[in-house]
């Protein structure tokens, strides 16, 4: 079985103009969502205490909400978690207020109606380490792009480490435009999503490259361009079913993974569709402008080994 | 072309063996269990332990399938959770307060098993259940604490060498020292330096010398503070019964506490997150009577003291500013009665300096009170107030009266899991329930086993044969990947099988790589044999640079991730280490072994 035969070479640059069209309004809109609507970032970051409890049967979560404001906690926040009969509670930090004391008062409120409600879960972050791991995570990401630019930098040539970069923040960037705009939660694990998403969609782009380069020393004569089509559409059939390959596990842990999980397996989601998308119409037309020549690798023809898929 | 020499396959034969032997002590779960271990520093195990543990169960006719002994704790397997509740009971009644008694489960692995290091996987608090804190040590309230304690020392310092003083007091972060004159302050200061070496003594003014602690003693205290809490952390979890507990420092001022497995968390919670801390001080007997309580109620509290009510009998008290001693002095308290009233007593035990301090104390005051204070989160509350009726010397005291037995054991336990040198706050906290963690292991394993199905089926339709020998060589990393997670006792939470799902996923790239190659090799009008070969070689330089890039950004992830997502991290580093293994070699192994024979090979299922 074969999905992708193709004779010829799709004329994937001549829409280079349109795709970065396409890509920049998105990109725009992200980080238009982004500044406007923000992120909802988890306890984890913001700091605060959340329970997660289970009932026998469905509970209403306005009603508990009343129940908690009128015991004094106004600024709570409950929903259902994935079943009617769960619940999630948060509870913003207060001052003076321990978390310690804090889950086992506010235990007995939310027992008052169900006696045999079960406490599934327990988080409290203090502000002091809500604020580490933001910045924690901020450097992590920037590492990941620096040693990321610094391997293809010398794997392969400058220019290419640069569009590398710029098409996976572009999908950084979508990814979190998504999480702000639909309001999901940003917690921990979506946050290492993200960065395994850097690592995994810049693959795209080095395989990428890879072929743009023998095809450099293959081809005398073409075009750059040219030359560029021909890698992309070589590799498409292989770009396709590996992604595909990946989603598939992906899916299974949307489905499965229950909720911890669930918005670790949209954010590879989004990341794996882009970083397709990114990697062949957002990276090679950059390549392109960036004036990437023969020059620039048939001199170094000598001993690096011969990567070609 | 296409045939390894026959140690290749050796090699490869024998990893997956390794593999599938370190890995299967997972599929045998676990068996509960009792494990006894030692509640003080002094009491050892011994095979006599064993032994008696061994006849108390046959006496109380309770079960069990097999008793171990290792060099901190003994461990009894049994067959269900009734009877291990049962044998906890009993052997928690027999063994008295020496020792621990913890629920706990075992690997059910065999023994032969555990003989060659194959165990399964610790499992995380989020897949098992279990308390998590992290605890911010606050070291300014400590170092307060510890100059306040040292304004004795200054005193007794100057008495010593007769040189007159005016007053002394903490500002800030240092002691301030007044003498009458320019003399008595150079004097003085000359004492102090060679009576206290740790501190750095620079005068102020004419009459007015100030003494703080030198960077190195500040250093040092720091360290000590926090080794001094994790270990009293460490005797209290203790006294919970918890089977293994994890304490350790984090940082310069940090502490994690991990119980796993334990059922009643508030009573963990309570007992972890107890700030309290002891301190011994005198009663101000020049403000005892009753107006200058009545002043105190109001607000008019006399400099130097402390305004402290009894919860329990309504009595106030002011009390001494001053420190003589904290819990960390006491090395041993337990409930008793006293010899002449028999009223239930605390019998308290100081260390080399308490037993100084307090002979001292004691000798000085005799006819006045001393008054034993809990401090949490800076309210203090009276645990007892004693009239000290003779000089004690020789680090032994009795605190009686007013007290039931239980108030006394408990008083006791208080004493004895130690105070804390500088006061605690959890600043981070996760709790899972039991059964949210078995929740978690058999949401992740679907997820994983439905993902690898999923692939499996469309590899095996879409490069047939070639797809199949791919979905092996998956199969293996994932084998491989468990196996070394086994091996480096790795503990497994839901984030590390999430990792391993997406391993399962990336993995396959390097197989696509290749078969992708063939088939375009094939293509070009190569034979089968040249297509293979030239398909496995050239896809491996691709391979190395996409892994590479994955590797990075585990690396990065595992530098700067905290708890969750560096258990992530570290499982999809090994992941795409395992998966270079067996993409690459084992499917190659696999397509030799099947063609690699034919010489005249003209078709190949892709």
């Amino acid at each position: 079985m074969e999905f992708f035969r193709l004779k010829k070479d799709i004329p994937f640059m001549s829409y280079a103009r349109t795709t970065t069209v396409i890509s920049a309004v998105t990109f725009a809109l992200a980080v238009f969502f982004l500044i406007t609507r923000g992120l909802n970032l988890s306890v984890e970051f913001t700091g605060g205490t959340v329970m997660e409890l289970h009932y026998a049967g469905a509970v209403d979560p306005s009603k508990v909400q009343s129940e908690l404001a009128k015991a004094g906690y106004t600024d709570s926040s409950v929903q259902n978690f994935g079943t009617s009969a769960d619940l999630m509670v948060r509870l913003p930090l207060k001052e003076g207020v321990s978390s310690a004391q804090l889950s086992e008062a506010v235990l007995p409120i939310l027992r008052t109606d169900a006696p045999e409600a079960e406490m599934r879960r327990v988080e409290f972050i203090g502000p002091q380490v809500g604020h580490e791991l933001v910045s924690d995570g901020a450097l992590a990401l920037a590492l990941v792009c620096v040693g990321i630019m610094v391997y293809l930098a010398f794997r392969f040539e400058w220019r290419f480490a640069v569009a590398a970069i710029i098409a996976n923040m572009h999908d950084v960037v979508i990814i979190l435009g998504f999480f702000a705009f639909f309001r999901w939660e940003f917690s921990l694990t979506v946050l290492a999503a993200v960065l395994s998403v850097l690592g995994y969609s810049v693959n795209e782009s080095v395989v990428v490259f890879d072929r743009i380069r023998e095809n450099f020393r293959k081809f005398k004569k073409a075009g750059v361009a040219e030359i560029i089509n021909n890698a992309i559409t070589a590799t498409m059939s292989r770009t396709i079913i590996t992604h595909g390959c990946t989603q598939l596990v992906v899916t299974s842990m949307l489905f499965f993974g229950g909720e911890t999980l669930h918005n670790f397996a949209l954010a590879l989601t989004i990341g794996i569709l882009f970083g397709i998308y990114s990697s062949v119409l957002v990276s090679s037309p950059i390549v392109l402008w960036l004036g990437a020549t023969r020059a620039h690798f048939v001199k170094t023809d000598a001993p690096s080994p011969q990567p070609e898929v | 072309m296409n045939r390894y020499s026959r140690w290749k396959y050796i090699l490869i034969l024998a990893v997956f063996v390794l593999g599938l032997l370190y890995s299967l002590p997972n599929l045998f779960g676990q068996v509960p269990a009792v494990q006894v271990s030692p509640a003080k520093a002094v009491v050892q195990i011994t095979p006599a332990l064993e032994t008696g543990i061994e006849n108390k169960l046959k006496e109380k006719q309770i079960p069990f399938n097999g008793i171990s002994m290792d060099a901190n704790s003994v461990k009894v397997r049994l067959a269900d959770t009734t009877v291990q509740l049962q044998a906890r009971d009993a052997l928690a009644e027999a063994l008295g307060e020496n020792y621990t008694v913890a629920l706990n489960l075992l690997p059910a692995t065999p023994a032969w098993m555990g003989s060659i290091g194959a165990q399964p996987m610790s499992l995380g608090l989020d897949l098992r259940g279990g308390v998590h804190f992290l605890m911010q040590v606050d070291m300014d309230q400590a170092l307060d604490k510890q100059l306040d304690r040292r304004v004795g020392d200054v005193r007794a310092s100057l008495r010593d060498a007769k040189i007159p003083l005016a007053g002394v007091a903490r500002e800030g972060k240092a002691l301030v020292v007044r003498f009458k004159d320019g003399d008595t302050r150079a004097q003085g200061a000359d004492q102090l330096r060679k009576d206290m070496r740790d501190m750095v003594a620079t005068p102020l003014d004419e009459t007015r010398l100030s003494l703080a602690p030198s960077p190195v003693a500040l250093k040092n205290f720091q360290d000590q503070a926090l080794q001094q809490n994790v270990l009293t952390l460490r005797n209290r979890v203790n006294e919970l019964g918890v089977s293994e507990p994890l304490i350790q420092q984090q940082g310069s001022d940090r502490v994690v506490v991990e119980l796993a497995g334990v059922q009643d968390t508030g009573k963990a919670k309570e007992i972890v997150g107890r700030t309290a801390s002891l301190e011994l001080r005198l009663v101000d007997e020049d403000h005892a009577d009753v107006t200058s309580l009545t002043n105190a109620a109001k607000g008019l509290i006399p400099p130097g003291d402390d305004y402290v009510v009894d919860n329990r009998t309504g009595q106030p008290y002011l009390i001494k500013k001053q420190v003589f001693l904290t819990g960390e002095n006491i090395s041993n308290a337990s409930q008793g009665f006293d010899s002449r009233s028999n009223e239930p007593s605390v019998n308290i035990s100081f260390d080399t300096r308490g037993a100084k301090v307090f002979a001292a104390l004691t000798r000085d005051n005799v006819g006045k009170r001393i008054a034993l204070l809990l401090i949490e989160k800076g309210k203090a509350e009276v645990a007892s107030v004693a009239v000290i009726r003779t000089a004690i010397e020789g680090g032994q005291t009795v605190i009686s009266g007013r007290m039931d037995v239980k108030e006394a054991s408990d008083t006791a336990l208080l004493l004895r899991a130690g105070s804390l040198a500088a006061p605690m706050e959890i600043i981070e906290e996760r709790t899972i329930g039991p059964s949210l963690g078995a929740e978690n292991i058999s949401k992740g394993v679907n997820s994983v086993l439905w993902g690898f199905v999923a692939i499996a089926i469309f590899m095996a339709i879409y490069y047939r044969v070639i797809g199949v020998f791919s979905v092996i060589a998956l199969g293996v990393n994932v084998l491989l990947l468990v196996a070394i997670l086994s091996l480096l006792q790795a503990t497994l939470t839901l984030p590390g099988i999430a990792a391993i799902a997406l391993t399962v996923g990336m993995a396959i790239d390097a197989n696509v790589l290749i078969n992708e190659r063939v088939r375009e090799e094939l293509r070009m009008g190569h034979t089968p044999h040249a297509a293979i070969h030239a398909g496995y070689d050239r896809a491996f330089a691709t391979i190395l640079d996409s892994n590479v890039t994955n590797f990075i950004a585990g690396i990065a992830l595992i530098a700067f991730g905290s708890g969750p997502v560096k258990g992530f991290a570290v499982v999809l580093c090994l992941g795409i280490l395992t998966s270079m293994f067996s993409a690459i070699l084992v499917s190659r192994a696999l397509v030799n072994l099947t063609y690699g024979r034919q010489r005249k090979l003209t078709k190949i299922a892709i």
